[in-house]
Protein backbone atom coordinates (compact mmCIF):
# COMPACT_ATOMS: atom_id res chain seq x y z
CA UNK A 1 0.00 0.00 0.00
CA UNK A 2 1.29 3.36 -0.73
CA UNK A 3 1.81 5.78 1.48
CA UNK A 4 0.12 8.37 -0.30
CA UNK A 5 -3.47 8.67 0.24
CA UNK A 6 -5.64 9.90 -2.22
CA UNK A 7 -9.33 10.10 -2.03
CA UNK A 8 -11.06 7.38 -3.04
CA UNK A 9 -12.11 7.47 -6.46
CA UNK A 10 -15.77 6.85 -5.53
CA UNK A 11 -17.85 5.78 -9.06
CA UNK A 12 -21.00 7.56 -9.63
CA UNK A 13 -23.31 5.50 -7.24
CA UNK A 14 -26.75 6.93 -9.01
CA UNK A 15 -27.92 3.49 -9.20
CA UNK A 16 -29.13 2.67 -5.74
CA UNK A 17 -31.63 4.86 -5.03
CA UNK A 18 -33.25 4.58 -8.83
CA UNK A 19 -33.07 0.76 -8.61
CA UNK A 20 -35.00 1.83 -5.46
CA UNK A 21 -37.48 4.05 -6.89
CA UNK A 22 -38.25 1.36 -9.57
CA UNK A 23 -38.72 -1.12 -7.34
CA UNK A 24 -41.58 1.47 -5.42
CA UNK A 25 -43.15 2.03 -9.06
CA UNK A 26 -43.32 -1.82 -9.01
CA UNK A 27 -44.95 -2.54 -5.83
CA UNK A 28 -47.00 0.27 -7.59
CA UNK A 29 -47.85 -1.96 -10.28
CA UNK A 30 -48.04 -4.92 -9.14
CA UNK A 31 -50.84 -3.38 -6.36
CA UNK A 32 -53.02 -2.44 -8.67
CA UNK A 33 -53.09 -5.77 -10.56
CA UNK A 34 -53.59 -7.37 -7.33
CA UNK A 35 -56.37 -4.98 -5.75
CA UNK A 36 -58.73 -8.05 -6.43
CA UNK A 37 -57.48 -10.60 -4.76
CA UNK A 38 -56.99 -7.55 -1.71
CA UNK A 39 -60.23 -6.60 -2.03
CA UNK A 40 -61.87 -10.22 -1.86
CA UNK A 41 -59.65 -10.67 1.51
CA UNK A 42 -60.71 -7.34 2.37
CA UNK A 43 -64.42 -8.07 2.17
CA UNK A 44 -64.21 -11.64 3.75
CA UNK A 45 -63.51 -10.41 6.65
CA UNK A 46 -66.27 -7.61 6.57
CA UNK A 47 -69.17 -8.53 8.74
CA UNK A 48 -72.31 -10.59 7.30
CA UNK A 49 -74.92 -8.89 5.14
CA UNK A 50 -74.98 -7.20 2.01
CA UNK A 51 -71.96 -5.11 3.52
CA UNK A 52 -73.48 -1.53 2.40
CA UNK A 53 -70.46 0.14 4.10
CA UNK A 54 -67.32 -2.35 3.88
CA UNK A 55 -64.13 -0.25 4.60
CA UNK A 56 -61.21 0.19 2.62
CA UNK A 57 -59.61 -1.91 5.27
CA UNK A 58 -60.61 -4.43 7.49
CA UNK A 59 -59.60 -2.64 10.49
CA UNK A 60 -62.46 -4.44 12.74
CA UNK A 61 -62.07 -8.03 11.13
CA UNK A 62 -65.31 -10.40 11.48
CA UNK A 63 -64.64 -14.15 10.95
CA UNK A 64 -68.32 -14.47 10.66
CA UNK A 65 -68.13 -14.98 7.16
CA UNK A 66 -65.53 -17.72 6.84
CA UNK A 67 -67.71 -19.73 9.71
CA UNK A 68 -71.16 -19.57 7.50
CA UNK A 69 -68.52 -20.26 4.48
CA UNK A 70 -67.11 -23.36 6.08
CA UNK A 71 -70.32 -24.92 7.40
CA UNK A 72 -72.19 -23.99 3.67
CA UNK A 73 -69.15 -25.03 1.79
CA UNK A 74 -66.92 -27.49 3.59
CA UNK A 75 -68.15 -30.48 2.28
CA UNK A 76 -67.55 -28.79 -1.28
CA UNK A 77 -64.03 -28.03 -0.15
CA UNK A 78 -63.18 -31.49 0.58
CA UNK A 79 -64.86 -33.33 -2.48
CA UNK A 80 -63.00 -30.43 -4.45
CA UNK A 81 -59.66 -31.59 -2.68
CA UNK A 82 -60.47 -35.49 -2.82
CA UNK A 83 -60.67 -34.70 -7.38
CA UNK A 84 -57.85 -33.01 -7.28
CA UNK A 85 -55.90 -35.06 -6.03
CA UNK A 86 -57.02 -37.65 -7.81
CA UNK A 87 -56.83 -36.14 -11.13
CA UNK A 88 -53.31 -34.82 -10.56
CA UNK A 89 -52.41 -38.17 -9.78
CA UNK A 90 -54.00 -39.83 -12.34
CA UNK A 91 -52.40 -37.04 -14.58
CA UNK A 92 -49.02 -38.26 -14.01
CA UNK A 93 -49.70 -42.04 -13.41
CA UNK A 94 -50.83 -41.77 -17.35
CA UNK A 95 -48.55 -38.92 -18.42
CA UNK A 96 -45.19 -39.97 -16.96
CA UNK A 97 -44.35 -43.15 -18.76
CA UNK A 98 -45.82 -41.79 -22.06
CA UNK A 99 -43.74 -38.67 -21.61
CA UNK A 100 -40.73 -40.86 -20.98
CA UNK A 101 -41.83 -43.25 -24.36
CA UNK A 102 -42.02 -40.10 -26.69
CA UNK A 103 -38.82 -38.46 -25.25
CA UNK A 104 -36.34 -41.30 -25.19
CA UNK A 105 -37.87 -44.76 -26.44
CA UNK A 106 -38.51 -44.67 -30.61
CA UNK A 107 -41.64 -46.43 -31.44
CA UNK A 108 -42.98 -45.88 -34.31
CA UNK A 109 -46.28 -43.62 -35.06
CA UNK A 110 -46.02 -42.02 -31.53
CA UNK A 111 -45.33 -38.91 -33.30
CA UNK A 112 -48.87 -38.76 -33.92
CA UNK A 113 -49.84 -38.98 -30.51
CA UNK A 114 -47.62 -36.09 -29.95
CA UNK A 115 -49.29 -34.17 -32.52
CA UNK A 116 -52.70 -35.07 -30.52
CA UNK A 117 -52.02 -34.03 -27.80
CA UNK A 118 -50.99 -30.92 -28.96
CA UNK A 119 -54.22 -30.02 -30.24
CA UNK A 120 -55.98 -31.56 -27.55
CA UNK A 121 -55.18 -28.65 -25.35
CA UNK A 122 -57.05 -26.50 -28.10
CA UNK A 123 -60.40 -28.55 -27.95
CA UNK A 124 -63.18 -26.33 -26.04
CA UNK A 125 -63.94 -27.79 -22.95
CA UNK A 126 -67.70 -27.89 -24.04
CA UNK A 127 -67.28 -29.79 -26.48
CA UNK A 128 -65.66 -32.78 -24.09
CA UNK A 129 -68.49 -31.66 -21.64
CA UNK A 130 -71.45 -32.52 -24.28
CA UNK A 131 -70.18 -35.76 -24.88
CA UNK A 132 -69.19 -37.14 -21.38
CA UNK A 133 -72.76 -35.80 -20.45
CA UNK A 134 -74.27 -38.27 -22.78
CA UNK A 135 -71.88 -41.24 -21.90
CA UNK A 136 -71.85 -40.50 -18.07
CA UNK A 137 -75.47 -40.56 -18.23
CA UNK A 138 -76.46 -44.09 -18.61
CA UNK A 139 -73.17 -45.37 -17.06
CA UNK A 140 -74.37 -44.11 -13.92
CA UNK A 141 -71.23 -41.65 -13.67
CA UNK A 142 -72.68 -38.09 -13.10
CA UNK A 143 -72.53 -36.63 -9.66
CA UNK A 144 -69.64 -39.32 -9.03
CA UNK A 145 -65.99 -38.81 -7.93
CA UNK A 146 -64.78 -40.93 -10.23
CA UNK A 147 -66.56 -39.35 -13.39
CA UNK A 148 -65.15 -36.12 -11.90
CA UNK A 149 -61.37 -37.13 -12.03
CA UNK A 150 -61.55 -38.43 -15.30
CA UNK A 151 -62.61 -35.98 -16.44
CA UNK A 152 -61.02 -32.92 -15.35
CA UNK A 153 -58.03 -34.92 -15.87
CA UNK A 154 -58.64 -34.30 -19.26
CA UNK A 155 -56.40 -30.32 -18.99
CA UNK A 156 -53.80 -31.87 -16.70
CA UNK A 157 -52.83 -34.94 -19.07
CA UNK A 158 -51.82 -33.02 -22.39
CA UNK A 159 -50.02 -30.70 -20.31
CA UNK A 160 -48.26 -33.17 -18.19
CA UNK A 161 -47.41 -35.52 -21.23
CA UNK A 162 -46.12 -31.77 -22.67
CA UNK A 163 -44.22 -30.51 -19.66
CA UNK A 164 -42.66 -34.00 -19.06
CA UNK A 165 -41.55 -34.42 -22.99
CA UNK A 166 -39.57 -31.26 -22.77
CA UNK A 167 -37.48 -32.28 -20.09
CA UNK A 168 -36.77 -35.83 -21.01
CA UNK A 169 -36.02 -34.81 -24.18
CA UNK A 170 -32.65 -33.29 -22.81
CA UNK A 171 -31.81 -36.40 -20.65
CA UNK A 172 -29.04 -38.36 -21.61
CA UNK A 173 -30.14 -41.61 -23.59
CA UNK A 174 -26.62 -43.28 -22.31
CA UNK A 175 -27.92 -43.38 -18.45
CA UNK A 176 -31.20 -45.21 -19.02
CA UNK A 177 -28.92 -47.42 -21.87
CA UNK A 178 -25.98 -47.97 -19.32
CA UNK A 179 -29.25 -49.06 -17.19
CA UNK A 180 -29.92 -51.40 -19.49
CA UNK A 181 -26.44 -52.91 -19.60
CA UNK A 182 -26.82 -53.99 -16.12
CA UNK A 183 -29.57 -55.97 -16.22
CA UNK A 184 -32.17 -53.29 -15.60
CA UNK A 185 -35.85 -53.60 -17.73
CA UNK A 186 -38.05 -50.79 -18.84
CA UNK A 187 -40.11 -50.43 -15.98
CA UNK A 188 -37.33 -50.60 -13.64
CA UNK A 189 -35.27 -48.13 -16.04
CA UNK A 190 -38.21 -45.84 -16.03
CA UNK A 191 -38.68 -46.25 -12.43
CA UNK A 192 -35.83 -46.18 -10.71
CA UNK A 193 -33.34 -44.20 -12.90
CA UNK A 194 -35.76 -41.88 -15.08
CA UNK A 195 -38.24 -40.66 -12.50
CA UNK A 196 -36.04 -39.88 -9.75
CA UNK A 197 -33.93 -37.62 -12.23
CA UNK A 198 -36.74 -35.86 -13.66
CA UNK A 199 -38.30 -35.17 -10.17
CA UNK A 200 -38.45 -31.31 -11.51
CA UNK A 201 -40.72 -31.92 -14.22
CA UNK A 202 -42.68 -34.33 -12.35
CA UNK A 203 -43.72 -31.73 -9.48
CA UNK A 204 -44.42 -29.05 -12.01
CA UNK A 205 -46.77 -31.52 -13.88
CA UNK A 206 -48.46 -32.28 -10.43
CA UNK A 207 -49.20 -28.99 -9.22
CA UNK A 208 -50.42 -27.92 -12.64
CA UNK A 209 -52.42 -31.22 -12.94
CA UNK A 210 -54.02 -30.48 -9.35
CA UNK A 211 -54.52 -26.84 -9.83
CA UNK A 212 -56.22 -27.54 -13.09
CA UNK A 213 -59.06 -29.92 -11.33
CA UNK A 214 -59.03 -27.52 -8.69
CA UNK A 215 -59.80 -25.14 -10.92
CA UNK A 216 -62.52 -26.72 -12.83
CA UNK A 217 -65.42 -25.01 -13.30
CA UNK A 218 -67.88 -26.54 -16.20
CA UNK A 219 -67.13 -29.95 -15.26
CA UNK A 220 -68.50 -29.56 -12.30
CA UNK A 221 -71.40 -27.45 -13.59
CA UNK A 222 -72.56 -29.98 -16.56
CA UNK A 223 -71.14 -33.46 -14.76
CA UNK A 224 -72.94 -32.83 -11.16
CA UNK A 225 -76.45 -32.37 -10.50
CA UNK A 226 -77.20 -32.24 -6.88
CA UNK A 227 -75.02 -30.79 -3.92
CA UNK A 228 -74.04 -34.55 -2.69
CA UNK A 229 -71.16 -34.11 -4.91
CA UNK A 230 -70.25 -30.34 -5.61
CA UNK A 231 -66.46 -29.07 -5.78
CA UNK A 232 -66.74 -26.03 -4.02
CA UNK A 233 -66.23 -23.83 -8.02
CA UNK A 234 -69.54 -24.85 -8.59
CA UNK A 235 -70.48 -24.16 -4.62
CA UNK A 236 -69.29 -20.38 -4.85
CA UNK A 237 -71.36 -19.95 -8.47
CA UNK A 238 -74.39 -21.48 -6.62
CA UNK A 239 -73.66 -19.05 -3.21
CA UNK A 240 -73.56 -16.07 -5.97
CA UNK A 241 -76.82 -16.98 -7.63
CA UNK A 242 -78.98 -16.60 -4.39
CA UNK A 243 -80.96 -13.62 -4.25
CA UNK A 244 -80.01 -11.99 -0.70
CA UNK A 245 -76.26 -12.33 -1.69
CA UNK A 246 -74.13 -12.10 1.38
CA UNK A 247 -71.15 -11.18 0.29
CA UNK A 248 -68.86 -12.31 3.56
CA UNK A 249 -69.83 -15.58 2.99
CA UNK A 250 -68.78 -15.51 -0.69
CA UNK A 251 -65.90 -13.84 -0.81
CA UNK A 252 -64.63 -16.38 2.24
CA UNK A 253 -65.50 -19.10 -0.03
CA UNK A 254 -63.35 -17.76 -3.01
CA UNK A 255 -60.18 -17.02 0.02
CA UNK A 256 -60.59 -20.39 1.01
CA UNK A 257 -60.92 -21.49 -2.87
CA UNK A 258 -57.67 -19.57 -3.90
CA UNK A 259 -55.49 -21.19 -0.87
CA UNK A 260 -54.29 -23.94 -3.34
CA UNK A 261 -52.92 -21.59 -5.66
CA UNK A 262 -51.68 -19.00 -3.16
CA UNK A 263 -49.56 -21.50 -1.10
CA UNK A 264 -48.33 -23.51 -4.21
CA UNK A 265 -47.14 -20.35 -4.94
CA UNK A 266 -45.75 -19.65 -2.17
CA UNK A 267 -43.83 -23.17 -1.32
CA UNK A 268 -43.19 -23.83 -4.98
CA UNK A 269 -42.66 -20.98 -6.65
CA UNK A 270 -39.42 -22.46 -8.90
CA UNK A 271 -41.80 -24.68 -10.49
CA UNK A 272 -45.14 -22.79 -10.79
CA UNK A 273 -42.62 -20.04 -13.23
CA UNK A 274 -41.01 -23.27 -14.59
CA UNK A 275 -44.83 -24.74 -15.99
CA UNK A 276 -46.13 -20.86 -17.00
CA UNK A 277 -43.92 -21.07 -19.84
CA UNK A 278 -43.09 -24.37 -20.13
CA UNK A 279 -46.82 -25.02 -21.66
CA UNK A 280 -46.51 -22.91 -24.57
CA UNK A 281 -43.15 -21.82 -25.81
CA UNK A 282 -41.27 -25.23 -26.49
CA UNK B 1 -34.36 -71.10 -38.05
CA UNK B 2 -32.72 -72.44 -34.73
CA UNK B 3 -34.40 -72.15 -31.60
CA UNK B 4 -31.99 -69.54 -30.63
CA UNK B 5 -33.51 -67.44 -33.57
CA UNK B 6 -36.56 -67.46 -32.31
CA UNK B 7 -35.80 -66.62 -28.71
CA UNK B 8 -34.47 -63.44 -30.24
CA UNK B 9 -37.67 -62.71 -32.22
CA UNK B 10 -39.52 -63.20 -29.36
CA UNK B 11 -37.78 -61.43 -26.80
CA UNK B 12 -37.71 -58.80 -29.26
CA UNK B 13 -40.88 -58.85 -29.60
CA UNK B 14 -41.69 -58.79 -25.99
CA UNK B 15 -38.88 -55.81 -25.60
CA UNK B 16 -41.69 -54.13 -28.19
CA UNK B 17 -44.43 -54.74 -26.45
CA UNK B 18 -43.20 -53.64 -23.01
CA UNK B 19 -42.53 -50.35 -24.99
CA UNK B 20 -45.78 -49.87 -26.17
CA UNK B 21 -47.30 -50.50 -22.72
CA UNK B 22 -46.00 -46.79 -21.56
CA UNK B 23 -48.04 -45.27 -24.02
CA UNK B 24 -51.19 -47.24 -24.25
CA UNK B 25 -52.91 -45.47 -20.92
CA UNK B 26 -52.01 -42.17 -22.64
CA UNK B 27 -53.19 -43.46 -26.13
CA UNK B 28 -56.27 -44.98 -24.27
CA UNK B 29 -57.26 -41.83 -22.76
CA UNK B 30 -56.88 -39.44 -25.34
CA UNK B 31 -58.82 -41.66 -27.62
CA UNK B 32 -61.45 -41.84 -25.08
CA UNK B 33 -61.64 -38.29 -23.93
CA UNK B 34 -60.75 -36.01 -27.10
CA UNK B 35 -60.92 -38.31 -29.78
CA UNK B 36 -64.59 -39.90 -28.92
CA UNK B 37 -66.36 -36.88 -27.80
CA UNK B 38 -65.21 -35.24 -31.44
CA UNK B 39 -66.74 -37.82 -32.69
CA UNK B 40 -69.66 -37.71 -30.77
CA UNK B 41 -70.34 -34.25 -31.22
CA UNK B 42 -69.97 -34.51 -34.55
CA UNK B 43 -72.72 -37.60 -35.12
CA UNK B 44 -74.92 -35.89 -32.83
CA UNK B 45 -74.41 -32.48 -34.45
CA UNK B 46 -76.97 -34.35 -37.45
CA UNK B 47 -79.04 -35.47 -34.83
CA UNK B 48 -82.17 -34.82 -33.14
CA UNK B 49 -80.37 -35.34 -29.91
CA UNK B 50 -82.72 -33.94 -26.83
CA UNK B 51 -84.16 -34.33 -23.80
CA UNK B 52 -86.55 -37.13 -24.61
CA UNK B 53 -83.27 -39.17 -26.11
CA UNK B 54 -81.84 -39.53 -22.79
CA UNK B 55 -85.66 -41.89 -21.83
CA UNK B 56 -86.07 -43.32 -25.13
CA UNK B 57 -82.52 -43.25 -26.45
CA UNK B 58 -84.25 -42.68 -29.85
CA UNK B 59 -82.11 -39.52 -31.98
CA UNK B 60 -83.06 -39.83 -35.62
CA UNK B 61 -80.65 -38.22 -38.16
CA UNK B 62 -82.18 -34.73 -39.18
CA UNK B 63 -78.78 -34.32 -41.64
CA UNK B 64 -78.37 -30.46 -41.65
CA UNK B 65 -81.51 -29.17 -39.72
CA UNK B 66 -79.24 -28.28 -36.77
CA UNK B 67 -76.75 -26.14 -38.47
CA UNK B 68 -79.43 -24.69 -40.39
CA UNK B 69 -81.57 -23.75 -37.12
CA UNK B 70 -78.06 -22.51 -35.43
CA UNK B 71 -76.89 -20.05 -38.43
CA UNK B 72 -80.05 -18.51 -38.56
CA UNK B 73 -81.06 -17.99 -34.82
CA UNK B 74 -80.33 -14.44 -34.28
CA UNK B 75 -78.64 -15.16 -31.09
CA UNK B 76 -75.81 -17.04 -32.79
CA UNK B 77 -75.53 -14.24 -34.77
CA UNK B 78 -74.95 -12.12 -31.54
CA UNK B 79 -72.50 -14.43 -30.10
CA UNK B 80 -70.31 -14.59 -32.94
CA UNK B 81 -70.04 -10.80 -32.88
CA UNK B 82 -69.66 -11.06 -29.32
CA UNK B 83 -66.77 -14.19 -29.49
CA UNK B 84 -64.80 -11.84 -32.27
CA UNK B 85 -65.24 -8.76 -29.84
CA UNK B 86 -64.53 -10.37 -26.83
CA UNK B 87 -61.57 -12.35 -28.02
CA UNK B 88 -60.28 -9.34 -30.32
CA UNK B 89 -60.94 -7.03 -27.23
CA UNK B 90 -59.16 -9.11 -24.61
CA UNK B 91 -56.08 -9.68 -26.66
CA UNK B 92 -55.40 -6.04 -27.89
CA UNK B 93 -55.68 -4.89 -23.94
CA UNK B 94 -53.66 -8.17 -22.51
CA UNK B 95 -51.15 -7.68 -24.85
CA UNK B 96 -50.49 -3.55 -24.41
CA UNK B 97 -50.31 -4.29 -20.85
CA UNK B 98 -48.57 -7.25 -20.50
CA UNK B 99 -46.05 -6.08 -22.71
CA UNK B 100 -45.40 -2.99 -20.82
CA UNK B 101 -45.29 -4.57 -17.62
CA UNK B 102 -42.80 -7.21 -19.13
CA UNK B 103 -40.61 -4.34 -20.86
CA UNK B 104 -40.78 -2.82 -17.35
CA UNK B 105 -39.82 -5.73 -15.52
CA UNK B 106 -37.16 -6.39 -17.94
CA UNK B 107 -34.72 -4.26 -15.92
CA UNK B 108 -33.19 -5.82 -12.89
CA UNK B 109 -34.03 -3.71 -9.21
CA UNK B 110 -34.48 -5.23 -6.29
CA UNK B 111 -37.42 -7.43 -5.50
CA UNK B 112 -37.86 -7.65 -9.46
CA UNK B 113 -38.08 -11.05 -9.27
CA UNK B 114 -40.75 -11.59 -6.25
CA UNK B 115 -42.76 -8.98 -7.85
CA UNK B 116 -42.68 -10.24 -11.28
CA UNK B 117 -43.90 -14.12 -9.71
CA UNK B 118 -46.61 -12.15 -7.38
CA UNK B 119 -48.15 -10.91 -11.02
CA UNK B 120 -49.06 -14.83 -11.89
CA UNK B 121 -51.45 -14.55 -9.15
CA UNK B 122 -53.94 -14.15 -10.86
CA UNK B 123 -53.76 -16.37 -13.56
CA UNK B 124 -53.42 -18.99 -10.58
CA UNK B 125 -56.73 -18.60 -8.69
CA UNK B 126 -59.68 -20.52 -9.82
CA UNK B 127 -61.61 -18.45 -12.94
CA UNK B 128 -64.73 -18.93 -11.04
CA UNK B 129 -63.08 -17.30 -7.52
CA UNK B 130 -62.37 -14.14 -9.97
CA UNK B 131 -65.84 -14.18 -11.50
CA UNK B 132 -66.89 -14.11 -8.43
CA UNK B 133 -64.61 -10.98 -6.85
CA UNK B 134 -65.57 -9.14 -9.95
CA UNK B 135 -68.85 -8.79 -9.49
CA UNK B 136 -68.40 -7.48 -6.19
CA UNK B 137 -65.95 -4.63 -7.49
CA UNK B 138 -68.94 -4.33 -10.19
CA UNK B 139 -71.46 -4.25 -8.18
CA UNK B 140 -73.86 -0.83 -8.46
CA UNK B 141 -74.36 0.33 -5.43
CA UNK B 142 -71.66 -0.90 -3.44
CA UNK B 143 -69.16 -2.12 -5.56
CA UNK B 144 -65.66 -0.50 -5.39
CA UNK B 145 -65.28 0.65 -8.95
CA UNK B 146 -68.43 2.49 -8.39
CA UNK B 147 -67.29 3.76 -4.98
CA UNK B 148 -63.61 4.82 -6.62
CA UNK B 149 -64.94 6.51 -9.51
CA UNK B 150 -67.58 8.56 -7.64
CA UNK B 151 -64.91 9.29 -4.79
CA UNK B 152 -63.26 10.90 -7.68
CA UNK B 153 -66.24 12.47 -8.85
CA UNK B 154 -66.14 11.02 -12.30
CA UNK B 155 -69.40 9.92 -12.37
CA UNK B 156 -72.24 11.08 -10.39
CA UNK B 157 -74.70 8.28 -10.86
CA UNK B 158 -73.93 4.74 -10.31
CA UNK B 159 -72.53 2.75 -13.92
CA UNK B 160 -74.52 -0.62 -13.80
CA UNK B 161 -71.55 -2.66 -15.31
CA UNK B 162 -72.82 -5.95 -15.74
CA UNK B 163 -76.72 -5.00 -15.73
CA UNK B 164 -76.95 -3.13 -18.66
CA UNK B 165 -76.59 -4.44 -22.25
CA UNK B 166 -74.62 -1.19 -23.01
CA UNK B 167 -71.55 -1.89 -20.51
CA UNK B 168 -71.60 -5.70 -19.85
CA UNK B 169 -69.28 -6.77 -22.82
CA UNK B 170 -67.11 -4.08 -22.32
CA UNK B 171 -67.07 -4.97 -18.41
CA UNK B 172 -66.22 -8.54 -19.36
CA UNK B 173 -63.26 -8.05 -21.89
CA UNK B 174 -62.07 -5.76 -19.11
CA UNK B 175 -62.28 -8.28 -16.33
CA UNK B 176 -60.52 -10.92 -18.82
CA UNK B 177 -57.67 -8.64 -19.78
CA UNK B 178 -57.03 -8.58 -16.05
CA UNK B 179 -56.82 -12.00 -15.91
CA UNK B 180 -54.70 -12.57 -19.43
CA UNK B 181 -52.01 -9.99 -18.32
CA UNK B 182 -49.89 -12.77 -16.47
CA UNK B 183 -50.11 -14.82 -19.21
CA UNK B 184 -48.60 -12.51 -21.50
CA UNK B 185 -46.22 -10.90 -19.17
CA UNK B 186 -44.63 -14.31 -18.77
CA UNK B 187 -44.28 -15.49 -21.77
CA UNK B 188 -43.01 -11.91 -23.54
CA UNK B 189 -40.72 -12.12 -20.22
CA UNK B 190 -39.15 -15.11 -21.40
CA UNK B 191 -38.91 -13.54 -24.61
CA UNK B 192 -37.55 -10.37 -23.83
CA UNK B 193 -34.78 -12.26 -21.46
CA UNK B 194 -33.46 -14.64 -24.69
CA UNK B 195 -32.46 -11.22 -26.74
CA UNK B 196 -28.90 -11.21 -25.74
CA UNK B 197 -27.70 -8.31 -24.31
CA UNK B 198 -24.77 -7.55 -27.61
CA UNK B 199 -27.55 -7.03 -29.96
CA UNK B 200 -28.55 -3.48 -27.79
CA UNK B 201 -25.18 -2.69 -27.18
CA UNK B 202 -24.26 -2.78 -31.03
CA UNK B 203 -27.21 -0.96 -31.65
CA UNK B 204 -26.41 1.75 -29.42
CA UNK B 205 -23.25 2.29 -31.16
CA UNK B 206 -25.33 2.94 -33.79
CA UNK B 207 -27.39 5.30 -32.37
CA UNK B 208 -30.14 3.28 -31.74
CA UNK B 209 -31.35 3.52 -27.85
CA UNK B 210 -35.29 4.21 -26.17
CA UNK B 211 -37.83 4.39 -29.05
CA UNK B 212 -35.80 3.64 -31.32
CA UNK B 213 -34.45 0.42 -29.81
CA UNK B 214 -37.80 -0.62 -29.32
CA UNK B 215 -39.08 -0.36 -32.65
CA UNK B 216 -35.74 -1.63 -34.43
CA UNK B 217 -34.25 -4.27 -32.31
CA UNK B 218 -37.17 -5.52 -29.85
CA UNK B 219 -39.67 -5.72 -31.64
CA UNK B 220 -38.56 -8.08 -34.80
CA UNK B 221 -36.62 -9.90 -32.54
CA UNK B 222 -39.69 -10.66 -30.30
CA UNK B 223 -42.00 -11.30 -33.56
CA UNK B 224 -41.85 -15.15 -33.00
CA UNK B 225 -42.69 -14.49 -29.16
CA UNK B 226 -45.27 -12.15 -30.11
CA UNK B 227 -47.10 -14.49 -33.06
CA UNK B 228 -46.67 -17.39 -30.12
CA UNK B 229 -48.35 -15.28 -27.70
CA UNK B 230 -51.08 -14.05 -29.85
CA UNK B 231 -52.29 -17.29 -31.74
CA UNK B 232 -52.43 -18.57 -28.34
CA UNK B 233 -54.42 -16.10 -26.98
CA UNK B 234 -57.18 -16.11 -29.57
CA UNK B 235 -57.40 -20.18 -28.56
CA UNK B 236 -57.67 -19.71 -25.06
CA UNK B 237 -59.78 -16.84 -24.97
CA UNK B 238 -62.61 -18.28 -27.41
CA UNK B 239 -63.13 -21.13 -25.21
CA UNK B 240 -63.39 -18.87 -22.49
CA UNK B 241 -66.88 -19.96 -19.87
CA UNK B 242 -66.40 -19.92 -16.70
CA UNK B 243 -65.56 -16.10 -16.57
CA UNK B 244 -68.57 -15.09 -18.98
CA UNK B 245 -70.58 -17.67 -17.25
CA UNK B 246 -69.84 -16.27 -13.52
CA UNK B 247 -69.87 -13.00 -14.21
CA UNK B 248 -73.07 -12.39 -16.55
CA UNK B 249 -74.39 -15.80 -17.59
CA UNK B 250 -74.56 -14.46 -21.10
CA UNK B 251 -76.82 -11.77 -19.96
CA UNK B 252 -78.10 -9.58 -19.74
CA UNK B 253 -80.39 -9.63 -22.84
CA UNK B 254 -77.10 -12.07 -24.84
CA UNK B 255 -75.38 -8.86 -24.21
CA UNK B 256 -72.51 -11.33 -23.31
CA UNK B 257 -73.51 -14.39 -25.13
CA UNK B 258 -70.61 -16.06 -27.12
CA UNK B 259 -70.26 -19.38 -29.13
CA UNK B 260 -68.94 -21.28 -26.05
CA UNK B 261 -71.47 -20.10 -23.83
CA UNK B 262 -74.30 -20.49 -26.02
CA UNK B 263 -73.44 -24.04 -26.87
CA UNK B 264 -73.40 -24.69 -23.27
CA UNK B 265 -77.00 -22.98 -23.26
CA UNK B 266 -78.40 -24.70 -25.74
CA UNK B 267 -76.93 -28.04 -24.28
CA UNK B 268 -77.39 -27.63 -20.74
CA UNK B 269 -80.31 -25.51 -20.21
CA UNK B 270 -82.68 -25.83 -23.01
CA UNK B 271 -80.86 -29.87 -23.91
CA UNK B 272 -80.60 -29.58 -27.10
CA UNK B 273 -77.52 -31.66 -27.54
CA UNK B 274 -78.42 -31.81 -31.47
CA UNK B 275 -77.75 -27.98 -31.85
CA UNK B 276 -75.76 -27.67 -28.67
CA UNK B 277 -73.46 -29.59 -31.01
CA UNK B 278 -73.59 -28.12 -33.98
CA UNK B 279 -72.55 -24.92 -32.22
CA UNK B 280 -69.39 -26.49 -30.42
CA UNK B 281 -68.42 -27.72 -33.77
CA UNK B 282 -68.66 -23.98 -34.86
CA UNK B 283 -65.97 -23.49 -32.31
CA UNK B 284 -63.69 -26.71 -32.88
CA UNK B 285 -63.63 -25.23 -36.43
CA UNK B 286 -62.17 -21.77 -35.65
CA UNK B 287 -60.06 -23.02 -32.98
CA UNK B 288 -58.58 -25.82 -34.71
CA UNK B 289 -57.49 -22.99 -37.13
CA UNK B 290 -55.82 -21.07 -35.52
CA UNK B 291 -54.44 -23.80 -34.09
CA UNK B 292 -52.46 -24.85 -36.94
CA UNK B 293 -51.31 -21.63 -37.74
CA UNK B 294 -50.06 -21.73 -34.36
CA UNK B 295 -48.11 -24.66 -34.74
CA UNK B 296 -46.57 -23.55 -37.67
CA UNK B 297 -45.66 -20.28 -35.92
CA UNK B 298 -44.09 -22.16 -32.91
CA UNK B 299 -42.35 -24.58 -35.19
CA UNK B 300 -40.52 -21.26 -37.05
CA UNK B 301 -40.02 -19.92 -33.20
CA UNK B 302 -38.45 -22.91 -32.22
CA UNK B 303 -36.11 -22.94 -34.93
CA UNK B 304 -35.01 -19.18 -35.04
CA UNK B 305 -34.82 -19.58 -31.00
Amino acid sequence: MSTLTLPAVRPVRRRPARAWLHTAVGILLVAVMLFPVYWMLNASLAPAGNSLNTGWLPLDPDFSGYSRALADQGQNLLTSLIVAIGACLLSLAIAAPCAYALAQLRIKGTGVLLFVVLISQMIPGIVIANALYTVYTPLGMINSIPGLILADASQGIPFAILIMRASLETFPTSIVEAARIDGCGHVRAFWSVVLPVSRNSLITAGIFSFLFAWSDFLMALTLTTGETIRPVTLGLYTYIGTNDTDWSAVMSTAVLSSLPAVILMIIAQKYVAAGATGGAVK
Amino acid sequence: MTAHQTDRRRSRRRDLMVRCAFVLPAALYMLAFFGYPIVKNLVMSFQAYDFSTFFNGRAPFIGLDNYAATLTDPIFLRALGNTGLFTLGSLAGQFVLGLALALYFRRRFPLSGLLRSLLLLPWLLPMIVSAAVWRWILEQDNGALNRFLEGLGLISDPIPWLNSSDTALIAVILVNIWLGIPFNVVLLHSGLQAIPEEVYEAGALDGATGARSFAHLTLPLLRPVVSVVLLLGVIYTIKVLDLIIGLTGGGPANATQTLATRSYEMSFVEFDFGQGAALSNVLIAIALAFSIVYLRANARAAKNG
